[in-house]
């Protein structure tokens, strides 16, 4: 089992690496792919077997298919190597990322007893059904009812704004940039040929 | 869960069992394919390797081998070389979940279920891999650095993606009526009753058209497939690829139409249920590979008759036309499930 | 058993690098990848609690982060999509207009 554990935990990290030192967007979109699908190997591991196939239906399946769109749609090309204006940035960013690790192996080593019970609402189920689709379903219909018609809202509201922010403009607000952008381009040809 | 040498070894053996049936059942699906096309077409197909053109896919696999591959020069030759194995992998991996039929008894070894493994979430790990069959396009597409490999694999998967909308919506109501999303206990659920236990026939017609029109789109085959087909005519997201790396493409093209297939026998078919079933388990795979080649025979006479739709006349299709359909259709099984049974 | 410190573990260093990404990134796209990082960091810390205490509730919560993500990510893409349409660049650094 702990083969399992490290063999997904690995992938998972080496993927997120690729994600943020990778300079073409395309190989960071592939890196996060294969991070995610790590990710619901990782939730098969910890009996949450409906979260890790939604995960890679809805994460990994569109998603990521809607980043890899734009990036194409766009053209995205690998970064040019310009001159960076917040460098120090970089310099800041692996001691916090080292302080951060520091942390993250403290709490390791030290916190091992098990917290308080949190109570659950209703009944606990055993852990047999704790992540199938009935006992997911049977909570969400239930007990959450309103987050889920929340999100349904919240989804419909993302579908409307998208949309409105993602349309062409209207030809007749091209034309008036244009002819506010060229003037100040024409006249110093006008006022060389004038004189 | 025990994880033993024994249950290694069975798993092993069945899924090479498993991959070499489906793999053959392709290669003659794209043999059956030329030959049935040319039927309907009053001509006669490839017919000159082996007795009626039956070595033809030796042939077919031969030329594929030996052809010279073909890498040019300003493609991103990493996605370039990954994409046809993005498409391949997830459309084989689906094959561990297809139930070929019950139980049966075989001398010396004891009870062999028919079916690789049984997953709680059977239907979901189908969908699962096949949304994750959409990158293998999409890549393709924009590693061959060509105008119209981009669009033709942009349009492509887009079709794909909202195709996948309504196909999932449309098995919903099979799934309601069966009350579980394993495979198996859904095929258990329509057993008996002389074929009228079948989900197409209790209740859920609406969701059986539905399922059928997105499973075509889906796979990218006539009436659906301009993003193939007018990218014929100049090129296509699979134009800078040759020999076996095309091989990978068009197979993954059957083994998707195979996947959906079986997943049509299975929700609204009734699997490998069928008279004297449960007398003779062994019948039950041979009515579920009736159903499946019924359901390609389908998908090949489709193609010979039918002229494709206009790119935004199948986009306007599926969101507007199909995606309420389906939903509909839930309400309906909802309503049926609640009230009436 | 797992020990549930070790999910907890790799979460933060997922969720650690997502961080990094976001300030080391130039490219918008990268760095909206990197708020997805953080995202799903979560979503393993998430589960794995609801595990260790046999209660659906945190898977329950996964979900919805999921959706949540799912319209976060259509919307900001269509953000980005419009902000290169009047930039023609997709360098972060380069959106200092509001800059004193």
């Amino acid at each position: 089992m702990e083969i399992l554990f490290f063999l997904f935990a690995t992938i998972a990290v080496v993927a997120a690496l690729n994600v943020i030192l990778q300079r073409n967007p395309i190989y960071c979109a592939i890196g996060l792919i294969v991070t995610l699908c790590s990710l619901a190997g990782l939730f098969l591991t910890l009996s949450a077997q409906f979260i890790a196939a939604i995960q890679i239906i809805v994460y990994a399946g569109a998603i990521m298919v809607l980043f890899v769109f734009t990036i194409m749609l766009l053209n995205v090309r690998s970064e040019e190597a310009k001159v960076d204006r917040q460098k120090f940035l970089r310099w800041l960013a692996v001691p916090l990322f080292l302080a951060l690790l520091g942390e993250v192996y403290y709490v390791v080593r030290t916190v091992n007893n098990p917290p308080p019970q949190i109570p659950a609402t209703g009944t606990a189920p055993p852990v047999e059904i704790l992540g199938t689709v009935e006992s997911i379903g049977r909570e969400m219909f239930t007990s959450y009812l309103l987050p889920f018609e929340a999100t349904s809202v919240l989804i419909l509201m993302a579908i409307v704004g998208a949309m409105l922010l993602a349309r062409r403009e209207k030809a007749s607000d091209v034309i008036q940039t244009q002819a506010t952008t060229t003037e100040p381009e024409e006249e110093p040809v006008i006022s060389g040929m004038g004189r | 869960m025990s994880v033993d040498a024994g249950f290694l070894i069975e798993a092993l053996i069945k899924i090479i069992i498993v991959f070499h049936v489906v793999l053959i059942i392709l290669a003659y699906t794209v043999l059956a394919e030329r030959r049935v096309l040319a039927v309907i077409q009053n001509r006669l197909g490839p017919n000159r390797v082996g007795p009626f053109g039956l070595l033809q896919p030796f042939a077919d696999l031969l030329k594929f081998i030996m052809k010279e591959e073909l890498i040019p020069l300003a493609v991103n030759k990493y996605l370039y070389l990954l994409a046809p194995i993005v498409t391949l992998v997830p459309a084989f991996m689906v094959m561990i979940v297809y139930p070929f039929g019950p139980t049966v008894r075989l001398p010396y070894i004891g009870d062999v279920e028919l079916y690789v493994t049984r997953l709680n979430i059977g239907l979901l790990f189908v969908f699962a891999l096949t949304s994750l069959g959409v990158y293998g396009i999409v890549l393709a597409g924009w590693a061959s650095n060509s105008k119209y490999s981009l669009l033709g694999g942009l349009r492509s998967s887009a079709q794909m993606v909202s195709y996948e909308l309504s196909l999932s919506l449309s098995v919903i109501g099979a799934v309601m009526q069966a009350g579980s999303l394993d495979l198996v206990e859904i095929v258990h659920n329509q057993s008996g009753a002389w074929g009228m236990g079948w989900h197409l026939f209790w209740f859920q017609p609406i969701g059986f058209l539905v399922y059928l029109i997105s499973a075509i789109a889906e796979t990218n085959r006539v009436p659906f497939d301009l993003p193939e087909a007018e990218t014929e005519l100049v090129a296509g997201f699979h134009t800078e690829y040759s020999a076996m790396k095309f091989a990978m493409f068009f197979l993954a093209e059957y083994a998707n139409m195979f996947t959906v297939s079986v997943i049509a026998t299975v929700l609204f078919l009734g699997g490998w249920n069928g008279p004297f079933v449960e007398q003779v388990p062994w019948l039950g795979p041979l009515y579920f590979f009736a159903k499946v080649f019924f359901f390609l025979f389908l998908y090949i006479w489709l193609r010979a008759t039918l002229p494709r739709f206009r790119y935004d006349q199948l986009m306007n299709f599926g969101w507007k036309c199909l995606l309420p359909v389906a939903l509909l259709n839930i309400v309906i099984s909802a309503a049926i499930g609640v009230f009436a049974l | 058993m797992i020990p549930l410190s070790w999910y907890l573990a790799l979460s933060a260093v997922i969720f650690t690098i997502g961080v990094v990404g976001v300030v080391v990134q130039r490219n918008v796209i990268a760095l909206f990848m990197c708020i997805e990082l953080m995202l799903n960091a979560v979503n393993l810390t998430l589960v794995a609690f609801s595990r260790y205490y046999v209660n659906p509730t945190g898977q329950l919560f996964v979900f919805i982060v999921m959706a949540v993500a799912a319209a976060e990510a259509a919307v900001g893409l269509a953000i980005i999509i419009s902000l290169f349409r009047s930039r023609e660049t997709l360098n972060i650094d380069e959106a200092d207009l509001l800059k004193l």
